[in-house]
Parts: C-alpha cells; sequence; structure tokens
C-alpha cells in the first residue's frame, strides 16, 4: 500500500511531504474559525487529517526506502542548523502515522458527539481549535529544532484548553479543569524552555542534532545538567509522568468525550515521544547523569505509576476517570521500558505506545458512544448495556480484555514484549509488578464488565439504542485492529523496532 | 472445484457439518448431510496429495501445519471417514439434534487431528474430540451417564492439559513443535505426552473412564465413541512413539488384564468395553515393537477393529434398543426374532475373534509375526492368551448369551433398517479385507496396499499353512474349553453384580479421604477464613484510604500540590545530575 502511494504521488508532494503534513492541518484550521457551519467544519477536518494520514504514509515509505532512514527538509532553503529544519526518521515517522490515523478516525466518528456536546455556534471553532491541536502535535513529531517543538508543543496544548473548555456545555466542572489544566501545562512548557535555553546557551545552537553533536564536549558542565533537568521534568509533566499527572485525570473525564479519545490516544504519546527524542538522540545514555536518572528516577516512578494509579483506578466511580487513572498507570509501563536504556526496552516501550494508543482510543470511542446515547458515564449508568447496546459494548470489552492483556490481543503482545525486555535485563521483579499491575486491571476493567454485562440496567426505560453508524465503523476498525495486532505483531513490532534502531544509530534495522 | 477439495482438511468439513447441523431443525436434512460429509470426506482425501503441507499457518510465531497427509495419517482418517459414515447411517431412525451434530464435530475432529502436521493442533483437536465425544455419554439422558460422562470428561480435560504441558516443555528444550519422534521417555515433555496419549489409551489404570461410559452411553452414542477417541490415541503412539520399548509391555498387560473382567463381566457393552482395552493394546504392542511388519499390523489392525468394533457396539446397541438392556443375565435366545442382527453380531465376534477369511485373522496374525519375529517369547504368549481370551469374551460369550443361551422369552422386532444397513456394511467391510485377494488388488490386499510400509505389506503372506494351522488350533482348543467350562458349570455364570476394578482404589479409598479432609476442612476452613477477612479488609481500607477518590492521593489543592510536586523533581532530578557527574 505504501508502495502503491509513493508510486503514484506527485512529485511535490515527495518533496515537500513534511511541511505540508504541518501546513494543511494549521492553515484549514485558521479557515475554519470563519467557517459558520460545524457539518461542513467536520468534512474539512476530515480532509485535513485525511492529508497529513497519506502524507504521513508517504514519509514513513521514503524514510523506510531511502537508505539513509532519514528526511531532511529544510523551511524556506535555511540551511538546518541555523535555520529550522523538520526532520523525519523511523522513530517520529512512526510516531506520525500513529497520530495522524488516530486523528483520522476520530475526525470520521466526531461528528454525532460534537454535535450534542457542543453548543451549536461553537462547533466550527471546535473544529478550527481540533486541527490546530492535531496540527500542533504533528509539528512537535516532525520538528527537528528544539525551540520550534516548543512553538507547536505550545499550539497544541492552547488549544487542548480551548478544546476541553468547551465540554463545559455538557458539564460546568470541564472549566476548572481545563484551567487548571492550563496552568500545570504552562508549567511543563516553562520548563522546558528553560531547559532548552540552557542548552542553546551551552553549545550554542537550537537545531537538536547540532545539539546532540556539541554536546560531548560540555556534557560536564552544571547549564547541561540544569537543562537536562528541565527538559525531562518539563516533558514529563506534558507526558503525564506519575507524580505530574494530576492535570489528566480531570482534563480527559469532564472535556467533551471526542476530546478525551482524541487526547488519550495522542497528547500524551507525543509528549512521549519528544522525552524519547531528547533522552536518546538529543541527550544519549552515554551521560553519566542520565543512566542515572534512568535507575533512580524513570524506573521508580514508572512503577509508582503502574502500581498507584491502577489502585486509584479501582476506587473510581466515574468509568471516564477509571480509564484516565489507567492511563496514567499506562505511561508508568512505557516509561518503565524506556528506562531499562536499551535498545529493546525502547522498543517494547514505543510497541507499548502504539498499542495503548489503540486501546485507549477504542475504550474512549465506546464511551464517546454511550454518552451520546445514554448520556452518564458513572459505572452505574453503564449497567446492562450489554444488552442495550451490544455492539458498542462488544467493542468496548474487546479493548478491556486488551487493556488487561488478554492473548490474542494487542495488549497481551505489548506486555509480552516488555516482560522480555525486563527480563534480558535482568529485572524479572519488575515482570511481578507488571503482572501485579495487570491484575489491578482485571479488577477495574473487570468491575466495568461485570456491570455492562451481567447488571440489569439500572434505568429500565433503556431501549435498545446504538450509537450512529459513523461511530460503529471507526469503533470497530480499532476494536478488530487489536485482534489482528494481537495476533500478528509484525508490523507494529518492526515499527517499533526500527524506531528504536533509529534513535541508537543502528540504521533501520531490516 | 477439486483443487479446492484436495487442500482442505476433510475433517474441518465435518466439523463445520456438524456445528450446522445442530442447529438444523429439519431431522432429514440433518441427517442427510450427516451422510453425506463424510462421503464427500472420503472424496477430499482422495484427491489429496500425500506427504505435501496442504495448509500453514502461523499464528504468534509457531508454524502450524493444518493438513498433512502421509502413508499413516491416510488409513486412519479412512477409517474414520467410513466411521462417521456408518455411524450417520446407524443414527438415522434416532432425532436428537445436539447427538447428529456432536457425533459429527466429533468425528471431524479426530480426523483433523489424525491430518494435522503439529502438535499445537494436535493439542487443538484432542480437546475438541474431548469436548464433542462427552455428549455421546450425556446423551442417554440417564443419571448414571451424567456422572459417567462428568468422569470421562475429566479424564480427557486431564489428558489435554498433560498434553498442552508437555508440548510446552518441549517448545521450550527444542523450540519445534513439530510432529516428531520421541526417544527418550526420560524428558518431562515426552513423558507429560505419553501420559496424556495413555489416558486416552486407556492404559492399564488409566483405563476405567472407558467400561464406566462406553457402558453408560446411549445407543448410537457408545457406536461412535468406540471409533475414534482410542484409536487417535493409537494413532497418535505410531506417530510419536514407535519403537518405545515400554510400550510392548504395556501393550502385552493391556491384552492381558481385561480377560479376566470381560469373562465375569455381565453387560455386555461393558465386556466389549474391557474387549476394546484389550484389541487396544495389541496395537499399542506392535508400536512398541517398531518393526515395519509390527507398524503395519498396528495400522492395519486399528482399521479392522474400528469396523468390527464399532459392528459389535452396533449389533448391541440395537438388542438395547428392542430389548431395553444388555445385560446378560437378561437376555437370551433373540436370535428368534432378530436374526439378521444375529448374523452380523456373528460376523463381528468371527472377525474379532481372528477367525481366518475374517478381518482380524490377516491384521492380528501380522503383529503376532512381528513380536514372533523380534524375538520376545514371553510377549508372544501372552498375546496368544490374550487371543483365546477375546475368542472367550466377544468372540463366544457376546452372541451366545444375547442370541442363544437360555431363551429369556423376549419376543421384539427385528432392529430397523438403517441400523442393519450400518452393521450390514461394517460385516461386508469385515469380510472383504479378511478373505484372500482372489482378484488382485482386493481382499486383504486392499488393505495392505494402504499401510505406511508398502513395500513390506505386499511380501507378507497371512494365508500360510502354520497361521492358519495355529489360529484355528487356537480357536478351537478356546471353543472347547469354553464347551466344557460350561458343560460343567464352572463357567462365571451371568449374575448381576457390580466387579470391582483398579478404580476401587480412588473410588471408594480416594473418596473417602476426600470426605475426612472434607470435613476436617469445614472445622479448620471457617477460622482460617475469619482470620484472612480481618487482614484483607483492614488492607483494604489502608488501600481505599490512601487511593479512593477521597483517599490521601486526592487531597490538596490540586494545581498547588502538582507545583510543589514539580518543583520536587526538579530537585531530585538535579540532585541525580549533580551526585552522579563529579
Amino acid at each position: 500500500m505504501i508502495d502503491l502511494l509513493l508510486n503514484s504521488a506527485p512529485a511535490w508532494a515527495l518533496t515537500h511531504a513534511a511541511p505540508l503534513m504541518i501546513m494543511v492541518p494549521l492553515m484549514l484550521g485558521a479557515i475554519l474559525a470563519l467557517v459558520p457551519s460545524g457539518r461542513i467544519a467536520w468534512i474539512v477536518s476530515i480532509v485535513a487529517t485525511l492529508s497529513s494520514f497519506l502524507l504521513s504514509l508517504i514519509l514513513l515509505g521514503i524514510v523506510q526506502t531511502n537508505g539513509t532512514g532519514i528526511v531532511s527538509y529544510a523551511i524556506g532553503n535555511w540551511a538546518p542548523p541555523l535555520g529550522i529544519e523538520l526532520r523525519v526518521d523511523a522513530l517520529n515517522a512512526m510516531i506520525l502515522l500513529l497520530v495522524a490515523s488516530i486523528g483520522l478516525l476520530a475526525s470520521i466518528f466526531s461528528w454525532p458527539t460534537v454535535e450534542s456536546e457542543v453548543r451549536k455556534e461553537k462547533t466550527s471553532l471546535f473544529y478550527s481549535a481540533f486541527l490546530l491541536c492535531f496540527g500542533g502535535l504533528c509539528g512537535v513529531a516532525i520538528t527537528g529544532d528544539a525551540f520550534n517543538l516548543f512553538v507547536f508543543l505550545e499550539v497544541s496544548s492552547i488549544s487542548t484548553y480551548v478544546l476541553v473548555a468547551l465540554g463545559a456545555g455538557r458539564d460546568r466542572r470541564a472549566l476548572p479543569a481545563a484551567f487548571n489544566y492550563l496552568i500545570m501545562g504552562t508549567i511543563g512548557a516553562t520548563f522546558f524552555i528553560i531547559g532548552v535555553g540552557f542548552l542553546y546557551a551551552a553549545t550554542g545552537t537550537l537545531n537538536m542534532a547540532d545539539i546532540a553533536e556539541k554536546l560531548p564536549a560540555v556534557s560536564g558542565s552544571r547549564t547541561v545538567q540544569a537543562g537536562f533537568a528541565f527538559i525531562v521534568v518539563g516533558l514529563g509533566l506534558k507526558a503525564a509522568m506519575w507524580p505530574l499527572h494530576q492535570w489528566l485525570p480531570n482534563a480527559y473525564s469532564y472535556g467533551p468525550s471526542f476530546v478525551s479519545m482524541f487526547l488519550s490516544a495522542t497528547t500524551t504519546k507525543v509528549a512521549l515521544y519528544a522525552l524519547i527524542r531528547f533522552l536518546f538522540s538529543v541527550f544519549g545514555p552515554e551521560f553519566s547523569f542520565e543512566i542515572a536518572s534512568f535507575t533512580y528516577l524513570f524506573m521508580p516512578l514508572g512503577i509508582a505509576a503502574m502500581v498507584a494509579c491502577s489502585f486509584q483506578a479501582v476506587f473510581q466511580n466515574d468509568v471516564r476517570r477509571v480509564l484516565a487513572y489507567s492511563s496514567v498507570a499506562q505511561v508508568g509501563y512505557m516509561i518503565l521500558g524506556l528506562s531499562l536504556g536499551t535498545a529493546d526496552g525502547l522498543s517494547a516501550g514505543l510497541f507499548y505506545l502504539l498499542n495503548h494508543a489503540m486501546i485507549k482510543g477504542t475504550l474512549f470511542m465506546a464511551v464517546a458512544g454511550v454518552v451520546l446515547t445514554y448520556k452518564g458515564t458513572t459505572i452505574r449508568d453503564f449497567a446492562g448495556l450489554g444488552r442495550s447496546a451490544p455492539w458498542t459494548m462488544t467493542a468496548f470489552a474487546i479493548a478491556a480484555l486488551s487493556l488487561i492483556g488478554m492473548p490474542l490481543t494487542a495488549g497481551f503482545q505489548s506486555k509480552l514484549q516488555l516482560g522480555y525486555a525486563l527480563f534480558e535485563h535482568g529485572w524479572w521483579w519488575a515482570v511481578l509488578l507488571v503482572v501485579f499491575s495487570s491484575a489491578l486491571a482485571v479488577i477495574y476493567m473487570g468491575r466495568i464488565l461485570e456491570a455492562v454485562f451481567f447488571q440489569p440496567p439500572a434505568n429500565p426505560r433503556k431501549t435498545r439504542k446504538e450509537a450512529p453508524i459513523v461511530m460503529l465503523v471507526p469503533l470497530w476498525v480499532m476494536a478488530l485492529a487489536n485482534i489482528y495486532f494481537g495476533i500478528t505483531t509484525k508490523l507494529p513490532l518492526d515499527l517499533a523496532r526500527d524506531a528504536a534502531a533509529a534513535v541508537f544509530g543502528m540504521g533501520a534495522g531490516r | 472445484m477439486s483443487a479446492m477439495l484436495a487442500a482442505l482438511n476433510p475433517g474441518w468439513l465435518l466439523i463445520f457439518v456438524g456445528v450446522v447441523a445442530m442447529f438444523l431443525p429439519a431431522r432429514r436434512i440433518r441427517q442427510s448431510l450427516a451422510i453425506g460429509a463424510p462421503l464427500v470426506g472420503i472424496l477430499m482425501l482422495a484427491l489429496a496429495d500425500q506427504n505435501v503441507n496442504h495448509l500453514t499457518a502461523s499464528v504468534l510465531g509457531l508454524d502450524l501445519v493444518l493438513y498433512r497427509v502421509d502413508g499413516l495419517s491416510f488409513v486412519f482418517g479412512l477409517a474414520f471417514l467410513i466411521a462417521a459414515l456408518l455411524n450417520a447411517i446407524y443414527a438415522w431412525h434416532t432425532d436428537d439434534r445436539i447427538q447428529d451434530g456432536m457425533a459429527l464435530a466429533y468425528g471431524g475432529a479426530a480426523i483433523a487431528a489424525a491430518f494435522c502436521g503439529d502438535l499445537m493442533t494436535l493439542f487443538v483437536f484432542w480437546e475438541i474430540t474431548a469436548v464433542t465425544s462427552v455428549f455421546m455419554v450425556l446423551g442417554a439422558g440417564t443419571r448414571a451417564s451424567y456422572f459417567a460422562s462428568m468422569r470421562y470428561l475429566g479424564m480427557q480435560i486431564l489428558s489435554g492439559v498433560l498434553l498442552l504441558a508437555g508440548i510446552a516443555y518441549v517448545y521450550h528444550d527444542t523450540g519445534d513443535i513439530g510432529l516428531q519422534v520421541f526417544e527418550d521417555l526420560a524428558q518431562p515433555g515426552a513423558m507429560l505426552i505419553f501420559i496424556a496419549f495413555g489416558i486416552k489409551a486407556a492404559f492399564p489404570f488409566l483405563h476405567n473412564w472407558l467400561q464406566d461410559s462406553y457402558s453408560k452411553a446411549s445407543v448410537v452414542g457408545a457406536v461412535v465413541l468406540s471409533a475414534f477417541t482410542t484409536k487417535l490415541a493409537v494413532y497418535a503412539f505410531a506417530r510419536m512413539f514407535p519403537g518405545q520399548d515400554s510400550l510392548i509391555w504395556i501393550g502385552a498387560i493391556m491384552t492381558c488384564f481385561p480377560v479376566f473382567f470381560a469373562v465375569i463381566e455381565n453387560d455386555l457393552r461393558k465386556v466389549l468395553a474391557y474387549s476394546t482395552n484389550n484389541q487396544i493394546g495389541f496395537m499399542i504392542c506392535a508400536i512398541g515393537v517398531g518393526t515395519p511388519l509390527a507398524m503395519n499390523g498396528a495400522v492395519a489392525h486399528a482399521f479392522a477393529d474400528i469396523m468390527f468394533k464399532g459392528l459389535l457396539f452396533m449389533s448391541m446397541g440395537a438388542v438395547l434398543y428392542r430389548t431395553g438392556t444388555t445385560k446378560a443375565s437378561e437376555l437370551g435366545g433373540l436370535f428368534r426374532s432378530m436374526p439378521w442382527t444375529t448374523l452380523f453380531c456373528l460376523v463381528g465376534a468371527l472377525s474379532i475373534s481372528a477367525m481366518p477369511l475374517f478381518s482380524a485373522f490377516v491384521t492380528k496374525s501380522m503383529i503376532l509375526s512381528a513380536v514372533a519375529h523380534a524375538g520376545l517369547p514371553i510377549i508372544w504368549l501372552m498375546l496368544m492368551f490374550a487371543s483365546a481370551g477375546v475368542l472367550e469374551h466377544s468372540g463366544i460369550k457376546i452372541p451366545y448369551f444375547a442370541f442363544f443361551g437360555h431363551d429369556s422369552g423376549k419376543r421384539v422386532k427385528e432392529a430397523p433398517f438403517n441400523m442393519l444397513l450400518a452393521m450390514g456394511m461394517a460385516a461386508f467391510i469385515s469380510i472383504a479385507i479378511g478373505i484372500p485377494a482372489l482378484i488382485p488388488g482386493l481382499g486383504y490386499e486392499w488393505l495392505y496396499n494402504l499401510l505406511p510400509y508398502r513395500q513390506e505389506a505386499m511380501t507378507y503372506q497371512p494365508f500360510t499353512f502354520d497361521h492358519v494351522l495355529t489360529q484355528m488350533q487356537l480357536l478351537v482348543l478356546a471353543t472347547f474349553a469354553f464347551v466344557l467350562l460350561k458343560r460343567f458349570n464352572i463357567y462365571p455364570p451371568e449374575k448381576r453384580g457390580e466387579i470391582l476394578d483398579t478404580d476401587w482404589a480412588y473410588r471408594r479409598v480416594g473418596f473417602s479421604m476426600a470426605n475426612w479432609a472434607g470435613t476436617v476442612w469445614g472445622k479448620v476452613g471457617p477460622a482460617m477464613t475469619s482470620v484472612f477477612f480481618k487482614l484483607s479488609s483492614r488492607a483494604y481500607d489502608r488501600i481505599e484510604a490512601t487511593f479512593s477518590p477521597r483517599g490521601e492521593l486526592a487531597r490538596g489543592g490540586l494545581t498547588g500540590a502538582m507545583a510543589v510536586w514539580t518543583a520536587a523533581l526538579l530537585g531530585l532530578v538535579l540532585l541525580l545530575a549533580f551526585i552522579s557527574v563529579r
């Protein structure tokens, strides 16, 4: 399919794929603010995400076939160290594909839920903010310039605050949630830019590849170490690394349900990508302070997230909060994977990241379907839905089993890879903790599934009512993907391995 | 079309049609499907090339071979397909959706298992045979059959679990899940697989499920059961443990011990169940010898056994269907009212007794020759003794007590036509493969032609003077012994009663111990539970106080707490950097 795309795409699309990937959604996003009709805005957002999706496939194809494994694009023809460079290798090609495909499915599925949850005069603004957020996320993933990364991070974050706040139409608590998110997100972004400033002071450049070249010479300097600390904490906050995750549960559970679906599958993943980029490409596991932070910072925090947030998820009564806390716990697994500091660990973490985006996307999509037809989101509201909305709830159940890690689902494969990497490294006790945390996942997802399939409906007047077909199709695409990638793992696993190999500078794995 | 037929495992067809048939309310359509599917299956098998992997798949990194035919599996597959066909004809007069569908699926699973090329697929179909065959026992609908079926299911599932464990071991040790010959039983993987097969083959001390379930199954169920499960185990042994020395002794003991039980048993279907043990013993022993002649003998005997054992179970099923019992003490003199059934039963009895011109003679003589050539005199004598025993309990006792003997006074109708047809076909096959090849390529040569070691089979001569003479001496003297014993009333009379088999050990002793343990646990358990509950509820309280929405972790101003955490984390990273870089 990628070959076909590469052969049939016009030449300008091949050479300018990288900038188009972000320009199309950003431009269309700006124009959408002026469009009166929400429905047109919806169509436009599908077009924009579809174009980004195709472009991301093209970029992936070029990266896989062009030999160097890198696509470098100098914006405005200003040569890289001075000008802004867009730089795609196997790692961000994978992230771009993830963001674009989730974005595409999300925007297809969005209309019914946005229409019911967002005030009518604001729908086109909502889509405008969505496209800005989407473009910003793509920008974070594609840029090769540290300051530019900050700019795109802020573009995506600010539009995210808006998106969350628009949930006020359904739930007033969205406003304080968005405000909290704004304050904390700003703290994170500020930390990050301070860190970038330190690096600039030490190396005199903002291009990430250039920084990486110049860093070893000045690695003893306190400036670099301070820069490292600020960047790690800043991006850690954006990636919802425990204990900097507290913006996340409220933002996910009170925002519009479409937003929680899109955010859960993309924002933390992109922030995690940025963290990985800085940890492994800009800095590297050869810096002693980074090794120390792997062992004494990331590993304990990852494990704490896995255990503590799973426990918190067990006690939540709102399905979306259960999922939100579980997201933080899953970020813990990924952090644990990358804290190994090896290519195996990183590829396990990235593989986990891909699969988790798929799982959480499915779960939140199903929840959005329920919110649309039945309003409530507490576990009690979900009682008996297995009978009244079997299609939606079966997809939910598949993703829930995948989250738990049942064999023949994607979630199982990602836990398996993580377990292999941990064993390889001799951290067998961490495997036990992973299993323990999965057992907690059995409890918190089991509570929901039990209510859905085995309890009588709380409100007997609820009749048989499924989500509309526009929502069911993307939902089932994602649910079946969970099963498909649980049986044959070649595609995502190759992506993750190539990505890990790329940042470890070993060339593409194939 | 024919290419597709040739590349698809016929077992799958049967399973699929069986599942569909289960939901078909129209009785005749369902039964026509059940007859048609094995016919199509035989066609598919005839079209399929041998020694080619027709269908492969890769799941979870395991390379599965879903359809592969070779000389060994061909014979078993063909026999299973014929048996499925006969069973379907035999079941024509019944109207039981579950039984029709499950019987077909059960046969299909056995066929699919015989034609798979790796351990994992074998395991899957192994389990499907277990689950589907339970319905054959349950189908009788009596309380006794319910308990027997649960015991049966337990044993079959145990076999499956052991098999899976063995496969896991083997995979771990060799990284290969292809079907392979295991030489060394000391390896835990091989041992586990050996025991798993042993349960299905009803090895001594693992055999009690067989007598219990076959005799309590429904009329059709017992016929279906007799064809597949144990023969599948024989196939598996022939595939993976040929020439395994311990099998020689296990097989020889298997042939001998059921003789005693069978002679005194009153329930004629149970007698047949014991004689199943005995016949399997011949095959297992031959597999243990492992020479080409012995392997040919084992495979050929399995083929013949599926036919004549099916025939005997069918005739007893017909008796049960018409009179409502198979107890020897309540039967007798039925030859007047069921002449055809009597005739077919006699054909079956002569076949199982290895009378020359009947099927077992040409197959069993291969086994006996192989044992003799291998220089195992004690084993040979044991097998001879068992052969005499077979004649005693299956060849004479079954027809004598059911159809002749003292007249029970029962005057019933002849068995339904479909039963007679099925019996007639089985009887025809039993005779056809037993007679000399008057026309080249037919008679016993037809069967020999199919055997895995074709070269050896075609040079073997069953109808030599000494073979016939030895066998006739054996048969005549054994018959003479029966007549004498009967004349002087020493032969164990047909009496009601329960025979204590080895399962007494766990049925009585084991049960009492479990009972006692249960009583003790009833006292100790509650005390422990209350302690455990106290501890766990305290732990739960602590966890909830920490993690729940109103717990410790959720307390405090959200933004303020986060800012503090951010600062603390920054401090931590700085400190780490400070310490690690000196």
